[in-house]
């Protein structure tokens, strides 16, 4: 792997970067739209009574660009740097790879104008009307023709981790995004699902959860499986583990849905088997924590002076977080009282922020001084970053879970008469404006790190000398270290 | 062992390893989606559960169209607390006609799936134009531009066609009649407006949006007491002619 120590002329980075700058900047924006959520749900005369910028039309803005246009761009950049160097061959085809990224920016600026001019389908992450589900269709194809021909095409026998928990995604997010867009178009902007009532709200949950599992989950865990050895200079902790979790996650994952859905009129059976899958996804969410943990065992000194590795610990942290919080969600007497309430957007956003936002910015902090051959422009930036990101996404999170558990206690109170305690639904809802003040601070922190690694990373890949003293000067080189194997 | 054997058999050819994953993520699914489209296990409309009206229809098209249900669920749960709150816990053959389903996942407003004949029209419009007039300390923003846009006959006639394509029950007499029932409809509810002094036209989005919040689970509130009517009959008539054997 000694070629991988610099650019080599085999692989094609001109891509991995288009996606990489794609990624921090639609960040920007999709966060930035959370942010402004954040704030009309703290004070409404922040949506100007101009229609485009209602709650309403926004949310879902919010939620398509983080998911597909930040998180998927961060995906695309970190698969495509990786498989080429993991599979010793640059990939299958240039143009495959160009029509990938442009077709995906396309589809993500169609998304941008019509989620705001109130063209939607309704369904939770799958709101973008029909000519633009068929897009989404087609470049995913192209990438995974793009995909499996670089595999055909590689100079090694074996598949790396990573590259099997990238082959979950590109074939479970295609199926997903194609059953649950099945709809009979009205109009050029109008369709309608081809499943109806409950059958519908457990396909577009089937969905909705897997595309947490399948584009939130497993591309990053591969991601992980990649850039956290290389960042420690250790090997993966256990091949065998990894071997069990990466079966376990794709089996049991799918099985998690009906968990969105209790106490609907879905079937009871159903929504125990979700309820039960979810639980046991438990062990195979904890044994990819496990694995990229202690793939840091003998390294952890370096967790004081490298912020890659910082970013990388809280990500993983807060993954195995977030995946025993979501099973336990997933039990019905926890669900009675979580679901509709906040506690369900802190949950979302633990994960969110916590291990999808922290791993992207470890990558990106590794990815940019190598492609741009480069040192990082200052280390002080990238960990006062953490520490933004970090404390934000604690004030996000903290402020939800009390949020949610407040309303649903309040919702439920019962007075000595069995009657409600508290009828005016209003009175719930003013509890918690405090607490949406307090996540608006936590948000905007997370967004102000994610400009200031914005700003370094265009300082780093201008050529700027690094800023931040002898000291770090001499130890940066060590902190993005080639391992042995 | 099985750690070689993995090595071998799968990591080392490309397709193995594809094939694998996709049978893998489709058996959950396919467990739990596809028997709710036998007859034993699926859902069946209840008694007295019908289409949507073309208004009501096109007010449903609003709601989706404004993203009510980031904010509205339209599912009550079978809490006491719950039941207490809104009404009847939601049945899934109340909802077999909703495409795309609007159960919703957060209510930063209260659920609506029982809103229906809880409050006047006029309520519903001046709450549209400012929810603070109505409902002190809300959040939810203004839609009065809903009090300004008409609804347009003939794409609710394409959306009704789409609709029975896909097997909602509208006879083509329903979907000719469609601008004439919109009147129809419409014109009762501007005439309750008027009431109140609030002026407005059939076929004013605002007017279509009322027209479908104002129809939310009556229907299925109705069956569901028939349902227990026709329960309590049958527990009755079994218990006469126990006592009269005695």
């Amino acid at each position: 792997m000694s070629t991988e120590t610099a650019l080599s002329p085999n692989y094609d980075d001109a891509v991995t970067k288009k996606f990489l700058v794609a990624s921090v900047t639609w960040g920007a924006v999709g966060m930035l739209v959370g942010v402004i959520c954040a704030l009309q749900l703290a004070w409404w005369p922040a949506n100007m009574n101009i229609p485009w910028l209602t709650f309403g039309r926004l949310r879902p803005l919010h939620t398509n660009a983080v998911i597909f246009a930040f998180t998927g761009n961060f995906i695309f950049a970190g698969m495509y740097y990786s498989m080429q160097r993991l599979l010793k061959t640059r990939m299958f085809n240039d143009t495959l790879s160009q029509v990938h990224f442009w077709g995906w920016q396309a589809i993500i600026v169609a998304a941008a104008i019509t989620l705001p001019a109130g063209m939607s389908q309704s369904k939770e992450y799958a709101e973008l009307i029909w000519p633009i589900d068929i897009a989404i269709a087609v470049i995913w194809v192209v990438m995974a023709v793009n995909f499996f021909g670089t595999i055909a095409i590689r100079k090694v026998k074996h598949l790396y981790v990573a590259i099997w928990f990238y082959m979950s995604m590109v074939i479970t997010i295609a199926v997903l995004h194609i059953v649950n867009s099945l709809a009979l178009p009205a109009s050029a902007t109008v369709s309608y699902p081809v499943f109806s009532g409950i059958t519908d709200a457990l396909v577009q949950w089937w969905y909705g959860h897997n595309a947490v599992g399948f584009l939130l989950t497993t591309p990053i865990l591969g991601l992980m499986y990649y850039f956290v050895p290389k960042t420690a200079g250790r090997p993966v902790y256990s091949y065998r583990l990894s071997i069990l979790h990466f079966w376990g996650l794709v089996f049991l994952y799918i099985w998690a849905g009906p968990h969105h859905i209790l106490y609907s009129s879905l079937p009871d059976w159903a929504q125990t088997t979700g309820m039960v899958f979810s639980l046991m996804l438990l062990a195979p969410s904890w044994g990819g924590m496990l694995n990229g943990l202690l793939t840091l065992r003998g390294a952890w000194d370096k967790l004081r002076t490298d912020p890659l590795l910082k970013f990388w610990v809280v990500a993983i942290t807060f993954y195995g977080m977030s995946t025993f919080e979501g099973p336990m969600m997933s039990i019905r007497a926890v669900n009675a009282l979580s679901h509709f309430t906040d506690w369900t957007i802190g949950h979302v956003h633990s994960g969110a922020l916590g291990w999808v936002g922290m791993a992207a910015f470890a990558t990106f902090y590794y990815m940019v001084p190598k492609l741009w051959n480069n040192q990082l422009y200052s280390v002080k930036a990238a960990t006062l970053h953490f520490w933004l990101a970090t404390i934000g996404i604690v004030l996000y999170v903290m402020a939800m879970w009390t949020a949610g558990i407040t309303q649903g206690l309040m919702w439920r109170e019962l007075d000595a008469d069995g009657q409600l305690q508290y009828p005016n639904f209003m009175d719930t809802v003013l509890q918690l404006i405090p607490l949406y003040w307090i996540r608006l601070v936590g948000g905007t922190m997370y967004l102000c790190g994610l400009l200031l690694m914005a700003w370094n990373l265009v300082k780093t890949a201008s050529g700027a000398s690094p800023k931040d003293g002898p000291v770090q000067v001499t130890t940066a080189p060590e902190s993005l270290p080639t391992p042995a194997k | 062992m099985a750690d070689s054997m993995h090595r071998k058999l799968i990591e080392s050819k490309g397709a193995v390893m594809a094939v694998l994953t996709t049978v893998a993520i489709s058996i959950g699914g396919l467990v739990e989606i596809a028997p709710l489209y036998s007859e034993a296990l699926g859902p069946e409309p209840m008694e007295g559960i019908l289409p949507l009206t073309p208004l009501e229809l096109a007010g449903r098209d609003i709601y989706v169209r404004e993203g009510c249900y980031n904010c509205h669920s339209q599912m009550v749960r079978p809490f006491r607390d719950e039941t207490l709150r809104y009404g009847e816990w939601t049945r899934a053959g109340e909802i077999v006609y909703d495409r795309p389903f609007q159960m919703g996942s957060r209510r930063i407003g209260p659920d609506l799936q029982r809103v229906g004949g809880k409050y006047p029209d006029a309520w519903h419009y001046e709450h549209m134009d400012d929810p603070r007039a109505t409902s002190p300390g809300s959040i939810m923003p203004r839609y009065s531009w809903l009090k300004e846009r008409q609804i347009d006959p003939e794409a609710v006639q394409s959306s009704m066609r789409a609709l029975q394509t896909l097997g909602t029950p509208y006879t083509d007499e329903q979907i000719a009649d469609a601008p004439a029932a919109i009147q129809r409809q419409g014109g009762e509810i501007v005439a309750r407006l008027e009431s109140s002094n609030l002026s407005a036209q059939p076929d004013d989005q605002i007017v279509a949006l009322t027209a479908y919040l104002q129809q939310l689970g009556v229907a299925g509130r109705k069956a569901i007491q028939a349902q227990k009517d026709a329960a309590a009959a049958l527990e009755a008539g079994t218990e006469i002619p126990a006592s009269v054997e005695d």
